[in-house]
């Protein structure tokens, strides 16, 4: 078995971590994940890969985690309830940890309807918390839940979403420690354009006692336009964009308000960074890997050290295809 | 419809009904078994009782008490550990905008339930599937409705 996750060696290390979402592509060709790879790779400690998020149907996050740790990138594998039942899912986790996946994002996922094919069964066999303490007991009892014992257990370091920023407001902290009882050792969040809330739900993350438990990324992301963020928060099922957020956007001429979508994630990274107990961001942009990478260089979290053997397989005795 | 959301968000009424239920089907546990004419009078009465107040979905595995008594088999997502991140800012579900998030109203009811609330916080291991249109209460009563899958552990 080899090494252990390089994320939690640079969260434990006490170090601000960036984590990044890499989209996985619509095609069989492994050149478009390794052309978004690059992109990343240098800016952040980890990639993002997504499991079908919004319910649409894309490379599979285990396809492009194998991919990834072939060429010695760091993955998090995003696992996602709504489409595997538990069967599949432990025998994904195995498989993955196989291919060399230590980080493991245990989601419930968006409903099917929020789709390109809600006419799809939603399966939900588990829900968020019971996959995590399933994966849990992959790692620390070694057998499955039918009780077989496996012959060699998976090393994962386990993280799950929280959302502080949709109702219940009072409950999103204590629901984030169940799943921390459940196995979770990172939390990555919703994306964050409420600083007041996010404030006021870390504080109780403190009371709870929670910090130094568990590793808080917050999510951040830029906004193309007034357009795209009043579509994000009325579509994108969990997405709470505040009033002043989108005013401030239509309040610049429309060619402009790109360049202020990105000021203010900036902005945001950099007030993300001083609330207690926050440990990293994990920035997202759909299908926008470039941006991401000029915002982590703007908000100063450069240099990251590099990831691991940063060589494409392609051409190599290692060749994906 | 009324009444049964009237007598939903009496939470504190339901929990001592459950509990005076528990206790008065304990002596007759021996006779409780999956499977013959008792469990099928059993499974009407749930579906007649359960069924309007609860919205009952036949999961077989009762955990109304620990859920604020509101079946989280109702969630969309079949939810048995807390909301997903998905509620809209008015309180309703990501799936069907027309109906309030389940676990908003679990949380909101299990604050008033003194004996059973602080079950909300347990962690419920996933659904045993084969229970599904069994009586919860026989399931209950034999242990069967809590059994864990073999692997679960501690």
């Amino acid at each position: 078995m080899s090494e252990a996750s390089r994320l939690e060696r640079v969260l434990r290390s006490g170090r601000f971590a960036v984590t990044a979402e890499l989209n996985p592509p619509d095609s069989a060709d492994p050149a478009a994940v390794y052309d978004r790879a690059l992109v990343l790779a240098t800016v952040c400690d980890a990639i993002n890969a997504t499991d079908a998020s919004g319910a649409n149907v894309h490379m599979s996050s285990v396809g492009v985690c194998a991919l990834l740790t072939r060429a010695g990138y760091e993955p998090v594998l995003q696992v996602s309830c709504r489409d595997r039942n538990r069967i599949a899912i432990q025998g994904d986790l195995l498989g993955a940890a196989a291919m060399g996946v230590r980080n493991v994002l245990c989601l419930t996922g968006d409903g099917v309807q929020a789709g390109d094919q809600p006419e799809a069964k939603p399966v939900f066999d588990l829900d968020s918390t019971s996959l995590l303490r399933t994966a849990r007991m992959l790692r620390d009892q070694g057998n499955f839940l039918s009780g077989r014992k496996l012959d060699a257990r998976p090393q994962f370091f386990l993280g799950a979403a929280a959302n502080p920023f949709a109702p219940p407001y009072d409950v999103r902290a204590v629901q984030m420690a169940k799943k921390v009882s459940a196995g979770a050792q990172f939390i990555q969040t919703q994306y964050c354009f409420d600083l007041p809330r996010l404030r006021a739900f870390m504080a109780q993350v403190e009371d709870l006692g929670l910090h130094g438990k568990v590793c808080v990324l917050v999510g951040v992301g830029p906004l193309r336009s007034a357009r795209s963020a009043e579509w994000m928060r009325t579509h994108v099922p969990g997405v709470h964009i505040p009033d002043e957020v989108v005013r401030r956007l239509a309040g610049v001429p429309a060619g402009r308000q790109g360049r202020e979508g990105r000021d203010l994630c900036v902005e945001i990274i950099r007030q993300v960074r001083d609330v207690p107990g926050v440990c990293g961001v994990h920035v997202m942009a759909y299908r926008q890997e470039e941006l991401v990478a000029e915002i982590i260089e703007a908000a100063g979290l450069l240099p990251r050290s590099a990831q691991a053997g940063l060589h494409h397989p392609q051409g190599t005795e290692e060749t994906a295809i | 419809m009324r009444i049964m959301s009237w007598i939903q968000n009496h939470p504190r009424v339901l929990e001592v009904v459950y509990s005076r239920a528990q206790a008065a089907l304990r002596p007759f546990r021996r006779w409780l078994r999956r499977g013959g004419t008792i469990e099928r009078v059993f499974i009407v009465g749930e579906i007649a009782t359960k069924g309007p107040i609860f919205d009952c979905r036949m999961c077989g595995q009762c955990i109304l008490h620990s859920t604020g008594m509101t079946c989280p088999m109702t969630c969309p997502k079949t939810m048995r550990n807390g909301p997903c991140g998905g509620v809209r800012l008015d309180g309703t579900c990501e799936v069907r905008p027309e109906m309030p998030c389940v676990w908003l109203q679990a949380w909101e009811r299990s604050k008033r339930m003194p004996a059973f609330g602080d079950e909300i916080l347990l962690l419920q291991p996933p659904v045993d599937r084969r229970l599904e249109g069994t009586s919860a209460w026989i399931n209950e009563a034999t242990g069967e409705g809590a059994r864990m899958p073999p692997g679960w552990g501690a």
